[in-house]
């Protein structure tokens, strides 16, 4: 470690205990900066390698599969550093002003000051709605995975995945290997293009052959896997009994008793947004994110940005993004200066980066967006569950109220104003408008964010640090 | 490419001040243009509290209050939309003896404008307001007061203005504006130059602009009133309720959401505002004692705007005293949203009279070019 009396001025924050948020945290600390490690689950690792609570049993290989050393590594790296860092768990992060965040932990708000953040929030799911989704039984890819790996059980016995991304495959193996009866997976882009798509992907050799064993595994164990795949309806009383969808071979009906879809992952952007920084629409992923440069700094001075939360790049890239995101923040600090094998290391990561950045436009066209969701989108489809609000009432917002910009549109139908605050509704209604208006996806807006960034209950013990950092930016 | 038009009216601002006017003008068939720089009602007409109040307001203001209150009797046919406007009551409580005698001294006072305000003691409000907190000694109740949604009903006045045949001109921005002594010339920065007899200036926030431009500045500053909102509850409360000396104010909409505003939040740019942390705290801290039904509820969003305030917290309305054919109606620092629909018939009055019938001498311009 190196030892810098100056360093005690700084403070760095970093928001996001997954891969990003831990590389970065281990690569401040080389540096004599102990960072202050906030996350709102109750263990580190992130969505993806998400710890069981303590009590529960099964191994590492059976949760993480190919990634279990890659999990271990980055479990054990923070585990070696907790006593080092201020490491706050089971903490949301809710609002940002003036240098200071404010979070929330057992019912009380207290600021944190930083003098320097780390924003590595990652994503969640990025759900394009169908008839019959908000029935009890369908989940989303993501949240059958939390379910699988941090409860160890399964969404239902005779489950149906569906949608598309390299996460529709992912988890569908992991459900079958624990020994769920996946019935089939129902993927809306064509097998011709994931074909097309292999040359890209040989960018990373070792993520497409893990990608081909899944698809193969799938196969040889009975797992009825369609293409071209149009999502039509779920049906079920109380609960979804089976799933309607028309593909190549007409319209096709298979009972079940739960679903599990997505459409890949989008980013959580808010925090960014409410610190200030300067978005951009990125068309492969179909989002504005925040801008930031090739080390991760956003246009915000002392904001820095890594991991799927600035655009969506996987848990590999992310941990290389937490680490030059930690080294931005390091040359930045002006005093403590980088050392000449780090120095090397960022060229080498900036590499490995480019060819994830070909691997991930080789997954863009295997999985490709279902740009036709939205003119499919019945009227009566609800979009937004919280508000139960329709295609039909999103379109009509268009239509008779001439409403084209996307707040717009939330401020006539309420689309986006409920507890989720537009994570499950905001990209479908985005497509609803953009087909409605024939405009462009990137032309239709970016909804504002607010705190707070997730609801937080009515509390009344508040606390706020007055002291102000020095050594700001 | 600049493109020439001729118009009787321009009213610069598309809130529910000068949508309203434009709807007013409209119905007595009188051209005119609005010229708004985003989207009409979207700034301090669309995001305020929503609250349709006469109580609590100035004696001055009660003769333009009364004028609203049957606008708003009538809301549906006029704007084609019910804007969710629900006349359930505002409930001012008081928490402390003198705040008491403060609402009962306001009664009196303001007996003559058909307010009808029931003063109402400690066990009467508990009798009729179980989910009330228990700090209240006593309140003040007006039953044809209210609530409505205004990012319905703001952009629904120009929607409505704009059926009537008048121009309206979103995402257009005012960038140059003169007087030749007989017409204004006015030019935008999307080529438009329009000329016009009369120029209403109802541009909220940023009126002091043009009033200043027309040799009649005044003390105006940006206020930007916090609003938080819970997630959706099961109905409880139908009444829109204040506390009298100041704190956060609620309302429950038909939704179930509760909107709380309270305290201030702050200037992003010149457009933009934010809800800030003290402000928030402030609402997590006193809703409960006001609500303790919300103990458990969330809090989703939070919004702030841009609004217009002047130090004697009253608007401008009413015409130049320097320039003829200008006519402001701006600076309702915080309490225009009741009242903007009559300040609009007002303002058209002004056009086609040249006076009203409702007394507007309180709010004259002249109370600070005087001092100057």
């Amino acid at each position: 470690m190196i030892h810098n009396e100056k360093s005690g001025d700084f403070k760095p924050v970093i928001v996001g205990a997954g891969p990003a948020g831990i590389r970065a945290a281990q690569t401040l600390l080389r540096y004599g900066l102990r960072p202050t490690v906030i996350d709102e689950s109750p263990l580190w690792g992130g969505q993806i390698y998400r710890q069981p609570p303590a009590q529960f049993v099964r191994t590492k290989k059976d949760l993480y599969g190919f990634e279990s050393s890659r999990a271990d590594s980055l479990h054990r790296g923070m585990a070696e550093i907790l006593d080092q860092i201020d490491y706050q768990p089971d903490t949301l992060v809710w609002n940002a002003q003036d240098q200071q965040l404010d979070t929330l932990r057992s019912g009380r708000t207290l600021t944190v000051n930083y003098s320097h953040l780390i924003v590595a929030t990652g994503a969640t799911d990025r759900v394009l709605p169908f008839s019959g989704w908000t029935l009890p039984g369908v989940f989303s890819l993501g949240g059958s995975q939390v379910a699988l790996k941090y409860q160890g059980c399964a969404i239902g016995s005779r489950i149906i995945f569906m949608g598309t991304g390299p996460l529709l495959y992912l988890v569908a193996y992991q459900y079958a290997r624990a020994g769920a009866n996946v019935l089939a997976v129902l993927d809306t882009s064509k097998l011709t293009d994931q074909i097309a798509a292999v040359p890209a992907m040989f960018a990373q050799p070792a993520l497409l052959a893990k990608g081909v064993y899944y698809y193969s595994w799938l196969l040889s164990h009975g797992v009825r896997l369609c293409h071209d795949v149009e999502p039509l309806r779920a049906l079920g009383d109380d609960r979804v009994s089976s799933i309607v969808w028309r593909d190549t071979k007409g319209e096709q009906t298979l009972e079940c008793d739960a679903v599990g879809f997505g459409y890949a992952l989008r980013s959580e952007t808010q925090l960014a947004d409410i610190l200030g920084a300067r978005f951009q629409f990125d068309i492969p992923q179909r989002q504005h994110l925040p801008v930031r440069d090739d080390l991760g700094r956003s246009s915000v001075p002392g904001v820095y940005l890594a991991g799927d939360g600035a655009g969506i790049m996987g848990a590999d890239s992310a941990e290389l993004a937490g680490e030059l995101a930690a080294f931005a923040l390091i040359s930045d600090t002006k005093i403590l200066k980088l050392t000449q094998s780090d120095i090397l290391r960022i060229t080498e990561i900036q590499s490995l980066q480019s060819k994830s950045k070909k691997f991930r436009a080789g997954l863009e066209r295997a999985f490709t967006f279902p740009e036709q969701w939205g003119k499919q989108a019945p009227d009566d489809l609800i979009v937004c569950r919280c508000e139960e609000i329709t295609a039909g009432e999103i379109r009509k917002a268009v239509v008779e109220l001439g409403a084209t910009e996307i707040n717009r549109v939330k401020a006539f139908t309420r689309v986006g104003m409920g507890r989720c605050q537009s994570r499950m509704c905001g990209a479908a209604a985005a497509e609803i408008i953009a087909q409605t208006t024939g405009l462009d996806i990137s032309e239709v807006g970016r909804l504002r964010g607010q705190a707070p960034i997730k609801p937080i209950p009515f509390v009344t013990d508040v606390q706020v640090v007055p002291d102000v950092i020095r050594g700001a930016p | 490419m600049t493109k020439y038009i001729g118009t009787d009216v321009v009213v610069v601002g598309g809130g529910i001040v000068g949508s309203s006017a434009a709807l007013a003008l409209r119905q007595m068939n009188i051209p005119v243009m609005v010229i708004e720089r985003d989207l009409c009602g979207v700034h301090s007409s669309g995001v305020n509290y929503g609250g349709v109040r006469r109580q609590g307001r100035p004696l001055s203001q009660l003769a333009l209050s009364s004028r609203a209150h049957e606008i708003w009797g009538r809301l549906s046919s006029l704007i084609g939309i019910d804007g969710e406007y629900l006349r359930s009551g505002h409930l001012k409580i008081a928490r402390s003896q003198s705040d008491l005698v403060s609402l009962e001294t306001y009664r009196n006072q303001t007996l003559a404008y058909g307010m009808d305000l029931q003063m109402l003691d400690a066990s009467e409000l508990r009798r009729r307001y179980p989910w009330l907190g228990q700090r209240a000694v006593g309140g003040s109740f007006c039953p044809e007061d209210g609530h409505a949604n205004p990012r319905l009903v703001s952009p629904a006045f120009a929607a409505a203005a704009k059926r009537a045949g008048a121009d309206i001109r979103e995402h257009t921005r005012v960038d140059h504006t003169e007087h030749d002594g007989e017409n204004f010339k006015i030019i935008t920065n999307s080529g438009l130059q329009v000329r016009s007899k009369f120029l209403l200036n109802c541009a909220g926030a940023w009126s002091g602009k043009i009033a200043t431009q027309f040799g009649e500045p005044v003390p105006m500053e940006s206020i930007h009133p916090v609003m938080v909102v819970t997630e959706p509850m099961p109905s409880f409360m139908h009444l829109s309720l204040g506390v009298e000396g100041g704190g956060v104010y609620a309302r429950q909409a038909p939704s179930g959401n509760c909107v709380i505003g309270g305290s201030r939040g702050f200037a992003l740019d010149e457009m933009r505002a934010r809800p800030s942390r003290d402000a928030i705290n402030l609402v997590l801290q006193q809703t409960v004692e006001l609500l303790p039904t919300l103990r458990h509820a969330h809090i989703i969003r939070s919004w702030s705007g841009t609004e217009g305030s002047l130090p004697d917290r009253q608007p401008v309305i009413g015409k130049s005293l320097t320039t003829p054919g200008l006519i402001h109606g701006f600076g309702f620092s915080g309490a225009g949203f009741q009242i903007g629909p009559a300040v609009g018939e007002v303002l058209a009055e002004l056009v086609r009279d040249g006076y009203s019938h409702t007394p507007i001498d309180a709010f004259s311009i002249n109370r600070f070019s005087l001092h100057s």
